[in-house]
């Protein structure tokens, strides 16, 4: 029986430069898997694989047993993986309610997540619904691009580093969406660099380096200094 | 008096030109995709319309409606079979492809209607008038000014009020995050040319009802269009619409000062429009 999400010897180059060397995760409904790693670990082309955004060059993924590497991004968020990317990428000509409707564009029927759900979760979001998406401040944005994510009823929601650049408040508030995301039944991968963070919230812990994954296991299982050294790439031999 | 009644017929030419821009408008603020062959769609539109109305004996408002959804269909294939494959981080294939459909579609339509020139016969309605105050308007120059504002209103309720239009404006903000929604960015673009070249075929009615027309007229055209799309400010459709009145108006006026200023006086317009307001005059931050 094979994971809701199962990423098995994944590899993909950027030209002569290979970015993923055979990574393997798998995620349950419901779950959250937090991947660590320092900058260039990897962490986003693997993000960007999943969605079909970047090129796979090996390796399989799987979405509740049904192959999609190798699709178009679209059908990978029709098959019910959806993104937060790196940065918000809100769409500067949408406003808020239009960049969260976006998010449903290739939704067919209803699900859990609609805009009113979304305004629940992000009330802040339903007083600036007629607001310019990119008129907010970041934390705002932040939370545009999760609510935008979700309309899409996903089963799967990667989340790309959703702390950079953002005050330590505003990141304890966009994280305490987090409880009614997973009891929707949605499984969550989180790329983030706050490690503390992503120790708090996940159910397993990947700590990338140079494209591989160093070091997994539950939270509660890792020892600080084990994944310093997974981070940092530190040997004690 | 006269110079009121110059002011008026300029700003009904500047509909026809507002329609020829339209289109061109449409498809480069979605998809920055200039497209050359622009006024030659327009020309085949007219032929389109004529041939229909040569074949089934409708008048050539009634051919329009059946020429709709053929250029529709033209141009989704046009898009989905050709430009697709061109577009990309270089502007240049695509300016070289439509430049040579351009050639194409002229060289198709001397094959085929050879070099003579055609009108669309309207009938009575072509030299009826409407008295206006101390002006009189002609019925079809007004028809003409009303579908200008109809298709920019159309095209504005389309982008501003409908799913589509939201998905439009998703794929020209970031085409790459638009995949994350769904959204298929060459089957978007296939659309927006459909539609371009429905907004073509209305311009096509009233180039052909208005006057003469042959194959190689496009380019002619497809030079008023960028006029006004660039005056009005790139991607703003009520600024093409602008940017239409603008050489319309200064084309009047020059004619009314000498007949061989017409022309040039629209282009002097342009320049002057580009060096005072670069940006044209509504960007379309300002939309």
């Amino acid at each position: 029986m094979s994971a809701l999400l199962q990423v098995s010897g994944l590899t993909a180059h950027y030209g002569d430069f290979q970015a993923l060397f055979g990574v393997d995760l798998a995620l349950e409904p419901g779950e959250v898997l937090a991947i660590i790693g320092a900058n260039g670990a990897g962490k986003t082309t693997l993000m960007r694989a999943i969605t079909g955004i970047a090129r796979v060059s090996g390796g399989t993924i799987t979405l509740a047993g049904a192959p999609i590497s190798g699709r178009p991004a679209p059908d990978i968020l029709r098959a019910g993986i959806a993104m937060v990317p790196e940065g918000r990428r809100l769409f500067p000509s949408l406003t808020v309610e239009e960049n969260l409707k976006i998010g449903a564009h290739a939704r067919r029927g209803s699900g859990f997540w609609d805009l009113e759900r979304i305004f629940a979760l992000f009330p802040v979001l339903k007083e600036r619904r007629a607001h310019p998406g990119t008129a907010l401040s970041g934390g705002q944005q932040q939370m545009v691009a999760i609510g935008r994510a979700l309309m899409s009823n996903p089963s799967v929601l990667l989340c790309d580093e959703l702390s950079l650049g953002l005050a330590p408040v505003v990141i304890r508030e966009i994280y305490a969406a987090f409880p009614m995301i997973r009891d929707s039944g949605t499984a969550l991968l989180v790329v983030e660099q706050d490690i503390g963070q992503a120790l708090k919230m996940a159910d397993q812990v990947h700590c990338m380096m140079e494209g591989r994954i160093r070091l997994s296991g539950r939270p509660q299982d890792l020892s600080r200094e084990a994944i310093h050294d997974a981070y940092f790439g530190v040997s004690h031999g | 008096m006269i110079w009121l009644d110059t002011l008026v017929q300029g700003l009904l030419l500047g509909g026809l030109y507002a329609l020829f821009a339209a289109g061109l408008s449409l498809v480069f603020g979605i998809m920055r995709l200039v497209n050359l062959a622009h006024g030659d769609l327009i020309v085949l539109g007219a032929y389109l319309i004529l041939g229909i109305g040569t074949a089934t004996g409708l008048n050539p408002f009634l051919a329009a409606l059946l020429a709709l959804p053929v250029m529709f269909a033209l141009g989704m294939a046009l898009q989905a079979g050709l430009l697709n494959r061109v577009l990309g981080e270089d502007i240049l294939p695509p300016l070289l492809v439509t430049f040579g459909l351009s050639v194409v579609i002229q060289n198709g339509l001397l094959t085929a209607f050879s070099a003579d020139s055609r009108k669309l016969p309207l009938g009575p309605v072509e030299a009826a008038s409407v008295p206006l105050g101390p002006v009189t308007i002609g019925t079809m120059p007004l028809l003409t000014f009303g579908s200008a504002i109809l298709v920019i209103l159309a095209l504005n309720w389309l982008f501003y009020r409908t799913a589509l239009g939201r998905a439009f404006r998703a794929t020209s903000d970031d085409p790459v995050t638009a995949q994350l929604m769904g959204i298929r960015p060459q089957r978007i673009f296939a659309v927006a040319t459909g539609i371009a070249l429905v907004v073509a075929t209305i311009a096509a009615l009233y180039l052909g009802a208005r006057a003469n027309f042959d194959p190689s007229i496009g380019p002619a055209r497809l030079l008023y269009a960028f006029e006004a799309v660039i005056i009005g400010g790139l991607g703003s459709l009520w600024g093409t619409l602008a940017g239409g009145l603008v050489i319309g108006v200064a084309q009047a006026f020059g004619a009314a000062l000498n007949p061989e200023w017409q022309i040039l006086a629209g282009h002097i317009a342009f320049v002057l429009v580009l060096l005072l307001r670069p940006r044209g005059l509504f960007p379309r931050a300002l939309d």
